[in-house]
This record gives structure tokens, C-alpha cells and sequence, in this order.
């Protein structure tokens, strides 16, 4: 020890001189404009670094081997030697008929998972022939309001065999009784299924706004997933930790970093209240992050998510099992980031952004497609998304060596910056009591907006340059794109008569009755959502009893 | 009339709750000098129609994302004429295929922005063509 400090002292020294004598002339001679190199969430970033920005860095405490606590380098020994990430791209439109053959096309071609993006009614627990529903049915994802619409969209898929991720969050307990109920009406356990459902309300009300309760039976409803899901159905991951949504909405790295892993906290802490004990729920948490444009802060944030969380666990919850240590998670490229303009350009920032999540060591990914700013993706424009993953897979050589950037001077003092910053934010929200109560003082709401105003700013500014969009412009022709035509709510709204009219409306009634009473006396519901879909109970029949009695939520209007 | 601040609605219609874009144009509006006023997220055309009229708006700015424009977006304009207040004018902005554009248009949808435009050209849009805009 005594040796190390002024060789680092040594070190900053000879940095200042080469600065002060070769860099800053050269920069002088070569009269470069005095602008400021920062990322796409406005980090600034030195011209060079060194070991002495990594001072007192130690290998084994800071990085440790890949599967070694803290897991900086990755939670498995081998990473994507033994196995590469899941390819796993959301998609759902149109009916469930629709959706299905785009599943069976996806597996056929190579993806090793699904991931179902539901319509917009359903995202809000209504019924297709809800008024409120005209307009989007089928539009931005799949329409399921029965049991009956989930039997056919995995009709011929093989539950045991596939893992199946939805992204659905209100009502996420409902769709995932519906996914055990098909899985057992074939005969298959709950125990062997496996996959996710994302269940994160709490960045719905920051971020993504598809919430209908308040806050805490929401959170309520969360703890019965957990509960349930570890006795019941032990393979899945009862919930996707998002920041996807949150980077979407206008975070910085840093802000969608730490509201992320704060909502993990909270989650953890609601759980633990329940009198859920920490090891048996935690392993089965999972995280979802953005991978954006900033090449090398996205692979820090990803690290310092890891390293954050495996200390939260260990030490701030005395978790004792390594599994619960582990931050497992999906990514997915980043939407907004994708342009109208020029649209073939996004092919290059997707396989940026793809890069980026597997040199984070990402368990699974979706990779954006490049006619996404216009409508969901047509069959070609999925195919490149799915193509890019495998290019990188199977001809970069990337996932020959375990986290490959690890010891970089830049990488390293990145990864230890993002964790300070969001230990930081983690500090500030622990002291506002929490993100429920943060949430409703409107704080990580008014952090995101004015990230994003600030961001927008600095594109009009041109101090943040967009190809084709405020430089490189250019007039293209108009790419083809997947319309969702009228036939889709015509065949879905018969569907939905047909089963409303089939069924044995005293069972419908009987176990819509028993939900509400369940929900009015706090018990677990899960058992009592199963029931109702297997009735063929709608989703918005299901939600509104549940409105009866936790009400549902506006919230405040700000910009 | 020319001091006259610009009194504009933003409106989200539709039940996507992606509203990053319309705080981004609510704020960059407000800061041009012009007074804002937000609905919040899934307004009916009902709702969005009575706010306008009850805010005395100049100008109406729709944002959706959801792909449910061609069913919302006559149905506003509908509803304004049939309570007088056809002569609001209505831009709007988020996912719109650029081939529902010439439709959108006939129907009375008098701009519509697409992702990537600035703020200021928005701005300039209003200034050009609102009248009663503070002009100098």
C-alpha cells in the first residue's frame, strides 16, 4: 500500500504535463471549437483516461470474477459461452390469431423466447367493446379480454419448452392467470412454466402511465404475485423491473439507473412487510433496462446496476442466499432514439445499441426495428431487428471472452461515477420515505420531464446532433409499414360476444362476487383470479370489480 | 389583440400514456410566451372538445401515439363544429403515418408534426398562422 500512493500521485502529474504541454496545444493549434464532450444524458467526459481515475481500484472487490459477488463482470461463470442471451422480440398485434402466426414465424426463424406486447385496451384492463377501446384495438399490441383469446395466441406453442414474457402491469395478475389457466387446460404443471410478466407499477406512475389503481393496491397486488408465484409457480419471474420506460420518458442514464433499483427496494420492502421471506422471493426478481445510443455509458450503467444491486441485497436486506444477489436482466434498444427521418439509419443505431447490452452482459434483448417511429414493425423490419442479434452473436466474436471491456480506465471510472451518482439519488428517495411516497410528491416525475426538456433543448440547439433529423437532412420515400385494417375489432368484438354469450354466466357472477369479497377482507387474489378466468370472466369485468374497491387513479397534471 | 398572449390546449387523446412529447411542447410553448394549459392523459374527444371551449383556446394540440388518430382525431373536429367552436384550429403531433396525413389533413386537422421536428419550428408554425398571436 505504502508503495501505490505516489506512483497514483506520480501519475496524476505526469497527466497534468502531457495535458498542459501536448494535449491542450495540440488542441489550441488544430484551433478545435471549445465545445463540451458530454454523453446523450449530458455526463461530461475527459479527453483520456487513466489508472489514476480508477485510484484505489481493487480488482476483487470492485470487479471479482464473472458469477462472483459483486458481479460487475456478469452473475454467470461463463456468460454467453455455455449460453447465449435470449433473443426476445416483443411483439402482438391484431388478433391473437394474427399474433400467434408471428410467434410461430419469430421461433421458426431462429428467436429463442417470446415476448407478447398486448393492445392498449387490455395494457388498461378494458374490454374490447369498452367506447373507450374504439379506435385501438389490435392497434399497438394483441387484444385479449378472455381466457378464450389466450388459448389461441399460444395454440401450437409449447409452454413447457418456451419461456414466455408479457408485458403487462395493472392488470398483470389477471393475464398471468390466464397464461397458468391455458397451461394447465394441456396438461402442464405451473410448476415447469417459465418466463415473466413485467408487473411494475411503480414506473408506470413515473414513467409509462398505464396504471389504474392508486399506488398501494397496487403494490398490494404485486406481494400477492410474489407470494403466490414462489409457492405456486417457481420458474417465474414474478416481475420485470423496469427502466426501460423511465430512459423512454426523458431520464438520464444515472436517473433511469437509480429510480430503477430504488423501485427494487420498494418492491423488496413491501414484500419483506408482507412477512415474505427475503430469499425465497428475491431470486425470482428480475430487471429490464434501456440500451441507448451512449455506447460506453450504457455498458457502465449496466455494470454499476449490478454491482448496486448485489450490494443493496447482501448488505441492506442481509440477504444470505447469492442467488437474491444477482441482477438479472432484459434489454431492450432504445425506441426513442429511433427517427422518422431517414428510417434505414436506425438498422445502425439498433446494432449500437444491441452491442451495448451484450457487452453489459444482458440476459435477454429485443432489438428495435427500423419502422418503429411510424407503426409496429412489418415481417421484413423484424427480421433485420432479430438478423442484428444473431450478427452479433454468431460473426462479431464478442461472446467469446466474459465482460471484455472489464479493467478499461474509461469503462471503470464510468461504472464507479454512475454508482455514486445513483447511490446519491437511492439516499435522497430513502429520505423521502420511499418511492410510493416519492411518486406522490411527484418527484423521479419532475426529474424525468425536465431531463427531457433539457435533452430537446440541446437538439434544437444543434449542440446535440441527430443524423437526418437536425443535420445530414435528406427527403426519403416512404417505407412500407404493417397496417392493422378494420377487420381486426370486427373479429375481435364477435369473439368477445361469442364467449360473453356461451358461458355459464351464475359461475361468471359467482367468482366475480368471491374476487371482490377477497379483495374487501386483503387476502391473496391469485387464487381468485384463476378462478375467474377459467369462467371466461373478461379482463374488464374483472378489473371493474376490483375498481369497486380500490378506486382508481388520476394523476397530477404537471409539465 | 396583438398583445393578446396565445391560449393553447394539449391535449392527449387515446389510451397511451406516452407523454414525454406533449410536456416537451407544453413547456417549449409556455417559454415562447404563450399560456398552456395540459388535460392530462386519455381525454375523450368529449372532454378535450369542453376543455377548449371552457379555456377559450386559440388553438388545440393533439398528441397520440397509439394509432387510434383516424378514429379520434374526426371525431374532435366533429364535436367542435357541432358546438360552434369549429373555428379553433387543431394541430397534432406522435406516431401518424405519413400516409394518413393527406387524410387527417382533409378532415380538418389543420398541421401535423411528425418525431424529430423542434420545438421552434412548432413555434413558428403558430406564430405564422394563429391569428391574434403576439405579433410585433
Amino acid at each position: 500500500m505504502a508503495k501505490r500512493k505516489p506512483k497514483a500521485a506520480s501519475l496524476e502529474a505526469s497527466y497534468e504535463k502531457w495535458k498542459k504541454t501536448k494535449y491542450s496545444r495540440a488542441e489550441t493549434d488544430a484551433c478545435l471549437p471549445k465545445k463540451a464532450f458530454t454523453t446523450v444524458s449530458g455526463r461530461r467526459i475527459k479527453e483520456l483516461y487513466t489508472p489514476a481515475d480508477i485510484s484505489g481500484f481493487d480488482y476483487l472487490r470492485d470487479l471479482n470474477y464473472p458469477g462472483e459477488y459483486p458481479f460487475t463482470r456478469g452473475v454467470h461463470p461463463t456468460m454467453y459461452r455455455s449460453r447465449l442471451w435470449t433473443m426476445r422480440q416483443f411483439s402482438g398485434f391484431g388478433t391473437a390469431e394474427d399474433t400467434n402466426r408471428r410467434y410461430k414465424y419469430l421461433l421458426s426463424h431462429g428467436q429463442t423466447g417470446l415476448s407478447v406486447a398486448f393492445h392498449l385496451p387490455t395494457l388498461m384492463g378494458i374490454d374490447s367493446d369498452n367506447p373507450l377501446a374504439k379506435g385501438e384495438i389490435g392497434k399497438c399490441g394483441v387484444a385479449i379480454d378472455t381466457l378464450a383469446d389466450m388459448e389461441i395466441l399460444f395454440k401450437g406453442i409449447p409452454l413447457d419448452k418456451i419461456t414466455t414474457s408479457m408485458t403487462i402491469n395493472a392488470p398483470a395478475a389477471v393475464l398471468w392467470a390466464m397464461y397458468i389457466a391455458v397451461a394447465e387446460k394441456r396438461g402442464i404443471s405451473p410448476k415447469v412454466i417459465s418466463g415473466t410478466i413485467q408487473n411494475d407499477i411503480l414506473k408506470e406512475y413515473i414513467a409509462q402511465k398505464t396504471f389504474i389503481f392508486p399506488p398501494r393496491p397496487s403494490m398490494k397486488l404485486i406481494v400477492d404475485t410474489f407470494e403466490y408465484g414462489a409457492k405456486e409457480v417457481p420458474r417465474w419471474n414474478t416481475i420485470s423491473i423496469s427502466g426501460y420506460h423511465i430512459r423512454e420518458a426523458g431520464a438520464t442514464a444515472v436517473q433511469e439507473l437509480a429510480f430503477t433499483l430504488r423501485d427494487g427496494i420498494e418492491y423488496v420492502e413491501w414484500a419483506l412487510e408482507r412477512g415474505l421471506e427475503l430469499d425465497d422471493f428475491a431470486p425470482r426478481l428480475s430487471f429490464f433496462f434501456n440500451s441507448h445510443n451512449d455506447f460506453f455509458e450504457e455498458i457502465a450503467k449496466f455494470r454499476a446496476a449490478r454491482r448496486i444491486w448485489a450490494r443493496v441485497m447482501r448488505d441492506r436486506f442481509g440477504s444470505k442466499s447469492p442467488r437474491s444477489w444477482w441482477l438479472r436482466f432484459h434489454s431492450q434498444t432504445s425506441g426513442v432514439s429511433l427517427m422518422a427521418q431517414q428510417p434505414y439509419n436506425n438498422i445502425v443505431r439498433v446494432a449500437i445499441q444491441a452491442l451495448a447490452a451484450v457487452l453489459g452482459g444482458t440476459q435477454s434483448l429485443h432489438t428495435n426495428s427500423l419502422d418503429e417511429t411510424y407503426a409496429l414493425p412489418s415481417e421484413e423490419a423484424v427480421t433485420i431487428a432479430l438478423r442484428t442479434q444473431q450478427i452479433i452473436a454468431h460473426e462479431s466474436g464478442l461472446p467469446n471472452s466474459i465482460d471484455p471491456l472489464g479493467g478499461a480506465y474509461f469503462v471503470e471510472a464510468l461504472t464507479r461515477e454512475m454508482e455514486k451518482e445513483a447511490s446519491d439519488y437511492i439516499k435522497k428517495i430513502d429520505d423521502m420515505g420511499g418511492m410510493v411516497k416519492a411518486i406522490e410528491l411527484g418527484f423521479p416525475q419532475r426529474e424525468i420531464a425536465d431531463s427531457a426538456y433539457w435533452y430537446q433543448r440541446a437538439v434544437d440547439k444543434k449542440e446535440k446532433i441527430i443524423v437526418g433529423v437536425n443535420a445530414f437532412e435528406m427527403k426519403h420515400e416512404p417505407i412500407p409499414i404493417l397496417c392493422i385494417d378494420d377487420a381486426v375489432a370486427r373479429q375481435q368484438l364477435a369473439r368477445l360476444k361469442d364467449v360473453r354469450s356461451s358461458r355459464n354466466q351464475a359461475r361468471v357472477k359467482r367468482s366475480l362476487a368471491e374476487l371482490k369479497k377477497a379483495a374487501a377482507d386483503d387476502l391473496n387474489l391469485m387464487p381468485y383470479f384463476l378462478d375467474c378466468v377459467k369462467t371466461y370472466a373478461s379482463l374488464g369485468e374483472i378489473m371493474d370489480s376490483l375498481k369497486e374497491i380500490y378506486g382508481d387513479y388520476q394523476e397530477p397534471i404537471m409539465f | 389583440m396583438s398583445s393578446k398572449k396565445i391560449r393553447v390546449v394539449v391535449a392527449k387523446p387515446g389510451l397511451d400514456g406516452h407523454d414525454r412529447g406533449a410536456k416537451v411542447v407544453c413547456r417549449a410553448l409556455r417559454d415562447a410566451g404563450m399560456e398552456v394549459i395540459y388535460t392530462g392523459l386519455r381525454r375523450t374527444p368529449e372532454e378535450i372538445v369542453n376543455s377548449a371551449i371552457q379555456e377559450d383556446a386559440d388553438l388545440i394540440g393533439l398528441s397520440i401515439l397509439s394509432g387510434a388518430h383516424p378514429i379520434l382525431f374526426p371525431k374532435i373536429i366533429k364535436l367542435l363544429q357541432e358546438k360552434g367552436a369549429g373555428d379553433i384550429p387543431v394541430i397534432a403531433g406522435g406516431i401518424i403515418p405519413e400516409r394518413d396525413i393527406p387524410k387527417m389533413k382533409k378532415v380538418g386537422i389543420r398541421e401535423i408534426f411528425l418525431p424529430g421536428t423542434s420545438t421552434q419550428d412548432i413555434v413558428s408554425w403558430i406564430r405564422e398562422n394563429i391569428p391574434g398571436t403576439e405579433k410585433k
